[in-house]
């Protein structure tokens, strides 16, 4: 982890007609660490992410990556420009091989189009080689390399879980956006994720961490910020935001004599 | 019932058994089966004759050869054409006939009505401004989706057809006559009678199609399509630059669209705004659904079915449309995804399928 801000989340509110999802929120993300998000159910995390990656645009504020804002970009200029994401309820391609799903993301980073596909030109015959061969690897650091020709949909849950990582990775991101991936893992499951996400993070990848579980949070995190009605209520170390008392009320509630 | 959809499961089974030998044969005797098959299709106009099947594939009251080519192959191109639209990228187009009326009038104006061309020049220019006038088409109606652009498309193929009859530079509802013929090669003679010659430069053109669209398929603008199809959404967060791809999924669509098109003008030598009805935007869509959305060899035979059917049952004369309907109802009820469903390709694009069980967990 370094001092660099990779990803500058700036006073973003975010409001859907009279509901405000997002209120004031400022976030930054440091190249090389581990960010968990967390809060309860409806706080806000998951159109935090929308935000980052184009799917909203900001009513206000701003999100500035890498020194450039791209709050007006695309969705897929986003995507392109460094920031990859996974989905909370899974989102593949289901009807392509999994070794095809990567490579869609692959193909982020390429360039021939139409003409060179006609032509399979040197530089498309390349290109398609380099998606096959970093899809293949990115399948394989995932662990499911042995089911890539299936059809994602016929994949075990725990592997659509995987490739929608592999999926993110293959779009060459700076910052790895994951939302909620531990969900309806079995503890080993959730082991085996807390050293996957740990090796991404050794492999150079800034990673956003949306979790519920607080056994993959509290364990992989480097920092954690929580929301709570669309509010940051706390941030910094696992150990400190555990014991901040704002945070102990947003998850368990107050107590009444306390109140 | 259930015995006709054993019977085609059966078939489907056999069909296997063939790739399984297929593939465990050499290199030359594989190469020689390609030449067969090839040259079994060009000599197509003569399979009535051929004792046994011939009954079978005969065209009772329509000379077989003109068959091949004004339906046959007009339905494989266009099915091929739509194919990329509605079965790769997803996008349901009711009004593809727009299409194909462009590329017959641009062959039309530019052979007959306003100029004297060679229809062999004006070939190219149809299927580029077929290209375009996808591409006009598409750039606003594309942010639509589903039911939306479907219903926009609808509109479209009206809008192209009732301008042609109500343009006096079109030929209004007179239509274009005497459009010019392709240029003869040697023997091959493109007259008004024998209609072989078109027939084998229309199956050269599937040929060429069926080139093309498969290394499209097969290359990053395929999967593009193919995960647009399947979500949209997380295709563009993907990084797939949905809005382009889609464009040039209608501009592939509208270029064979027009090509078909302008191949029909060349055989029949005129054409008039009555010949592009509604009624064969549904055919078209009804053969790509019917063979199999999104499988190449699936459109080509569901176009196949779709032209060839009506034709066998000419002699039923006024019931032939409700047998036909009756055929349809019958492979959507049996085969709902059709003929020849999509697969999803077990083989790895570049090497082998057990290539990744070398890799342990």
């Amino acid at each position: 982890m370094t001092n660099e801000v990779l990803l500058d989340f700036n006073n973003v509110t975010m409001q859907f007609g009279g509901v405000t999802a997002l209120s004031d929120v400022s976030v930054k993300i440091f190249r090389g660490e581990i960010l968990g998000l967390i809060g309860p159910n409806g706080a806000g995390k998951t159109t935090c992410f929308n935000v980052m990656t184009g799917v909203y645009q900001p009513t206000q504020g701003s999100v500035v990556f890498n020194g450039s804002d791209i709050t007006k970009l695309k969705r897929f200029q986003i995507t392109q420009s460094g920031i990859a994401r996974t989905f909370q309820n899974i989102r593949l391609f289901s009807e392509m091989t999994a070794v095809e799903n990567v490579m869609v993301g692959a193909d982020a980073r390429k360039t021939s189009s139409i003409p060179a596909a006609l032509l399979r030109t040197k530089h498309q015959r390349a290109e398609e080689k380099e998606s096959y061969d970093r899809s293949m690897e990115l399948l394989a650091l995932m662990g499911i390399a042995d089911r890539a020709s299936d059809a994602a949909r016929n994949l075990p849950y725990g592997y659509q879980r995987r490739l929608e990582i592999a999926r993110a990775l293959a779009t060459e991101p700076e910052l790895l956006c994951l939302d909620e991936p531990a969900a309806g893992f079995n503890p080993a499951e959730k082991q085996q994720l807390n050293e996957l996400i740990l090796k991404i993070r050794d492999q150079g990848y800034t990673v956003l961490l949306i979790e519920h579980d607080m056994s993959v949070v509290m364990n992989v995190s480097d920092r954690v910020a929580v929301l709570d009605f669309g509010k940051k209520i706390a941030e910094g170390l696992p150990s400190e935001v555990r014991s901040n008392p704002d945070v102990i009320a947003a998850y368990l509630g107050v107590p009444d004599d306390a109140a | 019932m259930s015995q006709l959809s054993n019977l085609w499961t059966r078939f489907l089974s056999l069909n296997t058994d063939v790739q399984v030998r297929w593939k465990s044969m050499s290199r030359v005797q594989r190469l020689s089966g390609y030449v067969l098959a090839v040259l079994a299709l060009y000599l197509a106009p003569w399979w009535p004759k051929i004792p046994g099947i011939g009954w079978l594939v005969n065209t009772p009251g329509t000379q077989f050869s003109t068959v091949l080519n004004d339906q046959v192959i007009i339905f494989v191109l266009v099915a091929l054409g739509l194919n990329v639209v509605v079965g790769l990228a997803g996008l349901l187009d009711l009004g593809y006939v727009g299409f194909y009326a462009v590329g017959a009038y641009v062959v039309g104006v530019l052979t007959s009505q306003h100029a004297s061309l060679p229809w062999i020049v004006a070939l190219p220019i149809a299927v580029v401004v077929s290209m375009l006038v996808g591409v006009i088409l598409g750039t606003p109606t594309l942010r639509l989706r589903g039911d939306y652009l479907a219903i926009v498309t609808l509109g479209f193929g009206e809008i192209i057809r009732i301008s042609a009859k109500n343009l006096d530079w079109l030929g209004a509802s007179r239509g274009i006559s005497d459009i010019g013929k392709p240029p003869s090669i040697g023997p091959l003679k493109f007259g008004v009678l024998d209609p072989k010659p078109y027939y084998w430069l229309g199956l050269t053109l599937v040929f060429l199609v069926v080139f093309c669209l498969y290394r499209l398929e097969e290359s990053r603008v395929g999967r593009a399509w193919t995960a647009i199809r399947e979500d949209e959404d997380a295709a563009e967060l993907m990084g797939v630059n949905t809005f382009k791809f889609k464009l040039w999924a209608f501009a592939i669509g509208a270029a064979v669209g027009g090509l078909a098109g302008a191949h029909y003008a060349g055989k029949v030598g005129f054409i008039s705004p009555d010949n592009f009805p509604l009624q064969l935007s549904i055919l078209f869509l009804a053969a790509v659904v019917l063979g199999g959305s999104g499988n190449m060899a699936g459109a080509i035979l569901g176009g196949i079915m779709v032209a060839w059917l009506p034709e066998r049952f000419r002699n039923f004369t006024d019931k032939r449309v409700l047998v036909f309907g009756i055929a349809l109802v019958l492979v959507m009820v049996f085969r709902p995804e059709g003929l020849l469903p999509r697969r999803v390709r077990t083989k790895s694009p570049m090497k082998p399928a057990s290539d990744g069980q070398e890799v342990t967990q």
